[in-house]
C-alpha cells in the first residue's frame, strides 16, 4: 500500500504502461543498428531532452514561488544566436569555434535568466509578470537576429548535439542527464536544495535566518536561463537551422506540467528532480504513443487533454478519497473507534 | 466608515501634529489604480505631443473597438485572479467558440440558438474546472491548463481551417453602428464590452457575491470559518471566467464574421497582464475590474501608438510592447512601493 500512496507511483505507472503499448505498435522497439540502439524508446529518449532541461531549471524556479514564461523565448534566442554565428564561420565543421559558439548561446540564454531574476529578485515584480515580459519580446529579438529568416547551417559538429550518438546513447540525452545529476548532486548533496526550499517557503523569513534569498532567487532565474538556451541549442541543432517562431512554442506549458506530474508544488517550498525527470518523459512518451497508435493528428491535443485530466485527478488526494476510499477497509479507524 | 478610519488616534491629539499628515494621501488602495491611471494619461499624452492625428477622438473610441474581446476576457479573469486563482483556459474557449460558431452557422443552425449555445458550453467548461480545483483541490494553474488543452483540442478537432460566417444576423450585427457625438460611431462588441465592465463592477461592488469574491481572495479558510459559501462562489467565478471567455469568442466572431481555431492563443496571458497592471494582486483579494479597464486600455494604446508610428515591423512591434510592459511595471512598481 506504499507503494500505492508514492506521489509518483500513477506517473510511473502510465509511463511503463505506454511503453509497453510502444513495444507492440512500433515497427522498432529497442534494437542495435549501425553500432549504436536504435528505436521508439531512443527517439523518446531523444526528444525528451529539450522538455527534460527546460522542465529542470523551471523545477528550480518553482521551488522558490517563482514561475519561467520566457523560456520558450530563450531557446529561439539561443538558437538564433548559434545559428547565426555558425553560419558566419569560414569552416563550420571546426568543432572548437562550434563549442565556443555553444557556450557563447548558453552566456547569452544565462544573462537573458539574469535579466529575470533581477526583475523578479531586486525589483520585485511578481514572476509570472516579470517572465512575461522577456516571452513577449523575447520572440521579437529572435526575428530580428535571424532577420525573420529561417537561418540554415551545415555543421556536422553542432548538428551532433541532437542527432549524435556517444556510448550508443543519444547525445542529446547524455547532455540532459548530465545537467539532471549535476543538479541533483548540487541540491541533495549540499545545503543548496534546502537554501531553495527555504527561499521558496518564506523569502523574508530565510533572509532573517541569514540566507542570502535574493540571490538564491536571482540564480535559479540564470540557470533556468541556462538550461532553456540549452535545449534551444538541441532543437534547433536537430533540425540544423534557427526558426525563431516555432522554436520552444508553448514549451514553458509541457514544463510546468513535467513539473507537477513529478510532484513539485507550484506554490513552491519543495521540489523532486527525479519527479521532473519522469513528468517530462511521460509527456515526450505520451507525444509519442499518441502517434504510434494511430490517432488521428488533429485530436492528438484532445487525447493529450484527457490523459492528463486523469493524472492530476490521480495524484489529488482528495479525489483518491472521494473516488477510491469507500473501496478501502479501513482497519486503522476501526481499531481506534473500539479502543 | 470612512470617518472611523480616519479619525485620529487619542495620543496624536496631545502630541503636535505631524507636518506631513496634512499632505493629501489617497486611500491605499486606490494607489496601484491611480498610478495606472497618471501613466496612461502620460501615454496619452505623450501620443498627442509626437503623433500627427492623434487629437481625433476615434482613436479613444477604436480603443474600446479594437480591444472589446481582451477586455471581456480580462474582465471574467478578474473575478478569477481576486479569489487567488488563475484562468489559462480563456484563450482556448476563445478558439473553441469561435470555431463552433462558425461551423454550426455555417450548418445552417438558427443563430438565435447558436448563440445562447455556445455561450452555455463555455460557462459549463468554466464551472467544470471550477469544480475540480474545488472540490478536488487541484492547483488552478494545472486544472485550466487542461481545460486549455481540452478546449483548445477540440476546436481543433472540428476544423482547422478559417470558417467564414454568412448568416444574416451575424452579418447584421457585424455592420451595425452606433451614432455617439459628433459623427464618431462605435461598434456593437464595444458597447457590449462596456456594459459587461459595468455590471461586472456593479456586482463585485454591490452585491454580497462580490463580497465573498474579496474575502475568498483575502483568506479562503477564515471565508469558511465565517460561514461563507466558498464552494459556491469559487465554483461561480470560474463559470463567470469561461463565460465571459465564450462571450469573448462570439464578440470575435461578431468583429471579423469568421471563426479560427488558432484564434485567441495567447490571450491568456494579455488578459492576466492586463489585470496586473490594473493594480488586481495574482494573490487575490486586491483589485478593481475598472483596474482591468485601464489595464487593457494601456495594452490598446500600446498598439495604437504603435500603429500611428507606422514604421515598425512585426518583430520590432513585439519587443516595443515588451519595453512597454517593462516600463510600465517598473514605474508603477516604484509608485506603489513609496506609497507604502
Amino acid at each position: 500500500m506504499t507503494i500505492l500512496k508514492n506521489r509518483l507511483f500513477w506517473p510511473i505507472a502510465i509511463l511503463v504502461a505506454m511503453l509497453i503499448v510502444n513495444v507492440f505498435t512500433s515497427h522498432q522497439f529497442l534494437t542495435i543498428h549501425d553500432g549504436h540502439l536504435f528505436g521508439t524508446l531512443i527517439d523518446i529518449l531523444r526528444g525528451s531532452a529539450p522538455l527534460m532541461l527546460v522542465a529542470l531549471g523551471m523545477t528550480l524556479v518553482i521551488s522558490t514561488g517563482g514561475i519561467d514564461l520566457s523560456v520558450g523565448s530563450v531557446m529561439a534566442i539561443s538558437g538564433a544566436v548559434a545559428c547565426l554565428l555558425i553560419k558566419d564561420l569560414s569552416d563550420q565543421n571546426a568543432i572548437g569555434a562550434v563549442l565556443l559558439i555553444v557556450a557563447v548561446a548558453i552566456g547569452v540564454s544565462a544573462l537573458l535568466g539574469l535579466w529575470n531574476g533581477t526583475l523578479v529578485a531586486v525589483v520585485g515584480i511578481q514572476p509570472i509578470i516579470a517572465t512575461l515580459i522577456l516571452m513577449v519580446a523575447g520572440r521579437g529579438l529572435a526575428q530580428l537576429i535571424t532577420d525573420g529568416q529561417i537561418i540554415n547551417v551545415q555543421s556536422n559538429p553542432y548538428a551532433s548535439i541532437a542527432t549524435g550518438f556517444f556510448l550508443t546513447l543519444p547525445v542529446a540525452f547524455l547532455i540532459a542527464m548530465a545537467a539532471v545529476a549535476l543538479t541533483a548532486v548540487l541540491t541533495r548533496r549540499t545545503a543548496l536544495g534546502l537554501l531553495l526550499e527555504s527561499v521558496g517557503g518564506s523569502p523574508a523569513a530565510s533572509r532573517l535566518a541569514g540566507i542570502r534569498a535574493r540571490r538564491i532567487t536571482m540564480m535559479v532565474y540564470v540557470v533556468s536561463g541556462a538550461f532553456a538556451g540549452l535545449a534551444g541549442l538541441i532543437v534547433s541543432a536537430d533540425i540544423k537551422s534557427a526558426d525563431s517562431i516555432h522554436a520552444g512554442d508553448l514549451i514553458e506549458l509541457d514544463a510546468i506540467l513535467a513539473v507537477v506530474i513529478g510532484g513539485t508544488a507550484l506554490i513552491g517550498g519543495r521540489f523532486s528532480i527525479i519527479g521532473t525527470v519522469i513528468g517530462a518523459l511521460l509527456i515526450q512518451t505520451l507525444t509519442v504513443t499518441v502517434v504510434g497508435v494511430g490517432v488521428p493528428p488533429k485530436a492528438t491535443l484532445l487525447f493529450k487533454a484527457v490523459i492528463v485530466v486523469a493524472l492530476c485527478l490521480s495524484q489529488s488526494p482528495v479525489f483518491r478519497e472521494k473516488v477510491f476510499g469507500r473501496f478501502k477497509s479501513r482497519p486503522a479507524v476501526r481499531a481506534e473507534v473500539t479502543a | 466608515m470612512k470617518t472611523t478610519i480616519d479619525a485620529t488616534p487619542e495620543v496624536a491629539q496631545n502630541a503636535p501634529v505631524n507636518p506631513r499628515r496634512r499632505v493629501y494621501r489617497p486611500n491605499a488602495k486606490y494607489i496601484p489604480i491611480l498610478a495606472t491611471l497618471v501613466l496612461l494619461l502620460a501615454m496619452y499624452v505623450g501620443g498627442l505631443a509626437n503623433l500627427a492625428h492623434f487629437d481625433d477622438p476615434r482613436v479613444v473610441v477604436n480603443l474600446f473597438r479594437d480591444n472589446a474581446v481582451l477586455l471581456v476576457v480580462a474582465i471574467g479573469m478578474t473575478f478569477v485572479i481576486l479569489t487567488g486563482g488563475i484562468d489559462l483556459s480563456v484563450g482556448a474557449v476563445i478558439s473553441l467558440t469561435t470555431t463552433l460558431t462558425a461551423t454550426l452557422l455555417q450548418g445552417g443552425w438558427p443563430p438565435l440558438l447558436v448563440l445562447p449555445l455556445v455561450l452555455v458550453l463555455g460557462a459549463l467548461l468554466g464551472s467544470g474546472m471550477g469544480a475540480v480545483i474545488q472540490y478536488f483541490k487541484v492547483e488552478p494553474f494545472i486544472a485550466t491548463l487542461a481545460g486549455l488543452f481540452l478546449a483548445r483540442g477540440l476546436a481543433l478537432y472540428i476544423n482547422q481551417e478559417s470558417i467564414p460566417i454568412r448568416d444574416k444576423l451575424w452579418v447584421t450585427l457585424s455592420d451595425l453602428r452606433i451614432p455617439l457625438f459628433d459623427g464618431v460611431k462605435t461598434t456593437l462588441i464595444a458597447v457590449v464590452a462596456l456594459v459587461v465592465v459595468l455590471i461586472a463592477a456593479a456586482v463585485l461592488a454591490w452585491t454580497r457575491f462580490g463580497r465573498n469574491v474579496y474575502a475568498i481572495g483575502g483568506s479562503a479558510d477564515s471565508a469558511l470559518l465565517m460561514g461563507l459559501p466558498v464552494a459556491r462562489t469559487r465554483v461561480l467565478v470560474y463559470t463567470i471566467s469561461g463565460f465571459c471567455a465564450a462571450l469573448g469568442g462570439v464578440l470575435f466572431t461578431i468583429n471579423s464574421t469568421s471563426g479560427h481555431a488558432l484564434q485567441g492563443a495567447g490571450t491568456e496571458l494579455d488578459a492576466i497582464a492586463a489585470c496586473v497592471i490594473g493594480g488586481v494582486l495574482l494573490t487575490g483579494g486586491s483589485g478593481y475590474v475598472f483596474g482591468t479597464l485601464l489595464g487593457v486600455m494601456v495594452f490598446g494604446l500600446i498598439s495604437t501608438i504603435i500603429n500611428f508610428q507606422g514604421d515598425l515591423n512585426s518583430a520590432w512591434t513585439r519587443i516595443v510592447v515588451g519595453i512597454l510592459l517593462f516600463g510600465f511595471i517598473v514605474l508603477q512598481r516604484l509608485v506603489t512601493r513609496r506609497a507604502r
